[in-house]
């Protein structure tokens, strides 16, 4: 537990910008382990002078945050628009088939998360995925099996 | 350390030259976004490795988007002597070809050719200007998207790069910069087109000891890429068009707002900034003169919201991303209290060329009181998806049929969604409109930050409209209740007239909540909620009435299986 301690420490005290806030604060951690612990949110408060409710204010309202530890991989599929023109709902419904899951969220394995995401930003390249991070553009269902397929065999963590 | 702007010119310009005219070739890969979905980094890895065994010797450098997104991964290679040549759709499998051939024996390989900068470089090879993406463009504030390493400080200056503000330091008093965007009439980029040189004057009107400017490329809009695109492929720009901004305004701290995720626009962003203060463009005394200017990055977390102007200087100062009460505005009261400008990244970009070339220069560029180019995001069933840089004024019918190739498969256009999930829709048959922010508007859509999304007759423009409220309730940031309860009850709606079991009434009560939301809201994501279905409903009645009263969809589009997010802000 000191050892988590530690690090949501240097995570917050380590910020590269002059302008720490109580969101700052929180990317910060999210960056370095993946999810806001309850001891972050402490940690975050007294540091940002705040009460343990306002960072709690702001964590619920950021859906990129998580409060429980974080899947070995995570995959994010996008559903805005551009992508679902051009056929994201078939991508998504093979990808969750491939990762077993109904919706998304993390496979109870605790191997993977699957997170519907509004744009990844490369629009022209619809339907667009990540893969821990890693953009992949023009996927078709076959292909997000395939990724999914993929990350579930690649052995580590995916967030190194 | 206040650095002499000859010297670093004059360092730029030999390292510039020692790159495009030395011993060894310079190959460039586009990494922005749109590079990276398509394979950019194995294809830089395969290059490096292909180069090492083949014994060659070339300088490679990542750059950003020029713009032919569609042909990414896209390699350009610059062979001392010879012009420049892009290789489009390069795959891993493509590059030990192009390395033998062009690098080893001076050869082109011509199939994979998309075009040449410059001059020709082998026979029969097109020339990328005449490609129908390029052909119609006009760069000013993507004058070197592509062309340079977004990361090099030093390659910015060399094509001119913080000249403009060197001569504005130096022989510009601030109202005198002022005036020059005044007079080039450029409007806001971001969405609501405000002109940007009144603005200023708002915030330079002011004699509080602290300013602020802020830059947003929270650019949530789904189909928008372009203030992504132009912070990854030439973030200096932006800088010092912000550091313009602070001098012509008086003011001396400065925000570039970015959402977290993104990693490729923050890391050019910081980069970009970090360089500017080691060479004296950015902190105290900036090039020897007395004006200081400090600049950071920002991050929100997922937030559509927080792109609206109070609701991200609620998230500058950390908190939850609502927007504010206006008045006051925020020239007057802004982030941390102070008065405070906000421009999108896209308004930034032009500063540095306005200044330099003149207001009057921007003014003749463009149509009616809608100066200068449009940076459109084409996306969506499109032969030439991307971005490009088209002078305002240009037929919307010529963006879609001859820059973007027209639609896939021989099919037919539906409709196009501009300016966002907040824009609407706008039939084929109503896209013979010129590019100007106030023709748009009165044509009942949204010219906005330049996203374009097409979509072929086989798509229900039922079905989108119910994914780009679902994108609007997910994005609701809860403070007014009408956004808030309108637009999950709207949604409700839509889904039943999808599941093909609406009422006629459903219109009538769409309507209704639609009318509230937009008297109800703070902001723009509920006053302008409305406007899918509004817009949809204007121009294509039938197909509503299809599903609500036959009891079908004319495409069969929403049958599909739907996902979108269950979470929401709590």
């Amino acid at each position: 537990m000191d050892g988590l301690k530690q690090r949501i420490i240097k995570a917050v005290q380590n910020q590269p910008q002059p302008t720490v806030t109580i969101l700052s604060s929180l990317l910060a951690v999210e960056d370095e382990l993946g999810y806001i612990p309850r001891e972050a949110v402490e940690e975050v408060a007294s540091l940002n002078q705040a009460t343990i409710n306002d960072v709690w204010a702001v964590v619920s309202f950021y859906p990129n945050f998580r409060t429980v530890p974080p899947c070995d991989h995570r995959i994010e599929v996008c559903w805005g628009p551009s992508c679902h023109l051009v056929g994201a709902m078939p991508v998504i419904a093979s990808v969750l088939e491939a990762a077993g899951l109904e919706d998304e969220g993390d496979t109870p394995d605790g191997k993977l998360t699957i997170r519907y995401n509004t744009c990844l930003g490369a629009c022209a390249l619809a339907p667009v995925m990540s893969v821990d991070h890693h953009l992949a553009g023009r996927i078709t269902p076959d292909r997000g099996r395939e990724l999914v397929t993929e990350t579930l065999k690649s052995t580590g963590s995916g967030e190194s | 350390m206040a650095a002499d702007f000859l010297e670093i010119q004059e360092e730029a310009l030999r390292r510039w030259e020692a790159l495009t005219d030395g011993d060894s070739p310079w190959i460039r890969v586009g990494t922005a976004l749109c590079g990276q979905a398509a394979g950019a980094d194995q294809v830089i890895a395969t290059l490096i490795s292909e180069l090492e065994r083949q014994g060659l010797n070339a300088q490679v450098s990542r750059v950003g988007c020029l713009g032919l997104c569609f042909a990414e991964p896209m390699v350009d290679v610059l062979v001392p002597g010879q012009g420049r040549v892009v290789y489009g759709n390069v795959g891993p499998g493509d590059v030990g070809g192009i390395v033998s051939s062009h690098l080893g024996k001076g050869v082109p390989v011509a199939d994979l050719v998309l075009g040449c900068i410059g001059e020709e470089s082998g026979e029969g090879l097109p020339l990328l200007e005449q490609h129908p993406m390029k052909a119609s463009e006009q760069r000013i504030a993507l004058r070197n998207a592509g062309h340079i390493d977004p990361l090099d400080i030093y390659q910015y200056v060399a094509n001119g790069g913080y000249g403009a503000l060197n001569r504005a330091l130096t022989e510009m008093t601030a109202a005198e910069a002022l005036e020059e965007v005044n007079a080039s009439g450029l409007r806001g980029r971001g969405g609501a087109a405000f002109p940007a040189g009144t603005k200023w004057r708002f915030l330079a009107g002011s004699n509080a000891p602290d300013k602020y400017i802020l830059c947003n490329c929270e650019e949530g809009d789904p189909g928008a890429f372009n203030d992504k695109g132009i912070l990854e492929s030439d973030p200096h720009t932006v800088v010092e068009g912000i550091i313009l901004a602070g001098y012509a305004t008086g003011a001396n701290h400065g925000y570039i707002f970015i959402r977290h995720g993104h990693d490729g626009p923050i890391e050019r962003a910081r980069a970009a900034v970090d360089q500017a203060y080691e060479l004296g463009l950015l902190g105290k005394d900036i090039l020897g003169t007395e004006f200081t200017f400090d600049l950071e990055v920002a991050l929100t977390g997922d937030s559509y919201v927080s792109g609206e102007e109070t609701a991200l200087m609620e998230a500058i100062e950390g908190s939850r991303a609502m927007p504010r009460f206006r008045p006051p505005f925020p020239a007057q009261v802004g982030v941390f209290g102070k008065p405070t400008n906000i421009n999108n990244v896209k308004t930034m970009a032009y500063v540095p060329e306005i200044i330099s070339k003149g207001g009057e220069w921007f003014s003749g560029i463009g149509h009616d009181k809608s100066t200068g180019t449009a940076i459109l995001c084409l996306s969506g069933a499109l032969n030439y998806t991307g971005m490009v840089e088209l002078p305002m004024g240009m037929n919307l019918n010529d963006v879609l049929n001859e820059v973007a190739g027209g639609v896939p498969g021989g099919k037919g256009l539906s409709f196009i969604q501009t300016g966002g999930p907040l824009g609407g829709v706008l039939s084929a048959a109503a896209t013979d409109l010129v590019l100007d922010f106030d023709i748009f508007r009165s044509a009942g859509a949204i010219l906005g930050s330049g996203g374009i999304i097409a979509a072929d007759e086989d798509t229900c423009v039922v079905d989108l409209t119910r994914v780009l409220i679902a994108f609007c309730q997910y994005e609701s940031c809860g403070k007014c209740f009408p956004c808030r309860m309108g637009m999950s009850h709207m949604l409700e709606v839509l889904e039943r007239i999808c599941r093909l079991e609406g009422t006629p009434d459903d219109l009538a009560l769409m309507r209704n909540i639609g009318e509230n939301m937009q008297a109800g809201s703070l902001c723009g994501h509920g006053q302008l909620g409305f406007n899918p279905v509004s817009s949809a409903l204007r121009y294509f009645p039938e197909q509503f009435e299809a599903h609500i009263v036959d009891k079908r969809c004319p495409t069969g589009s929403c049958r599909v299986r739907h996902f979108s997010p269950r979470l929401s802000r709590r």
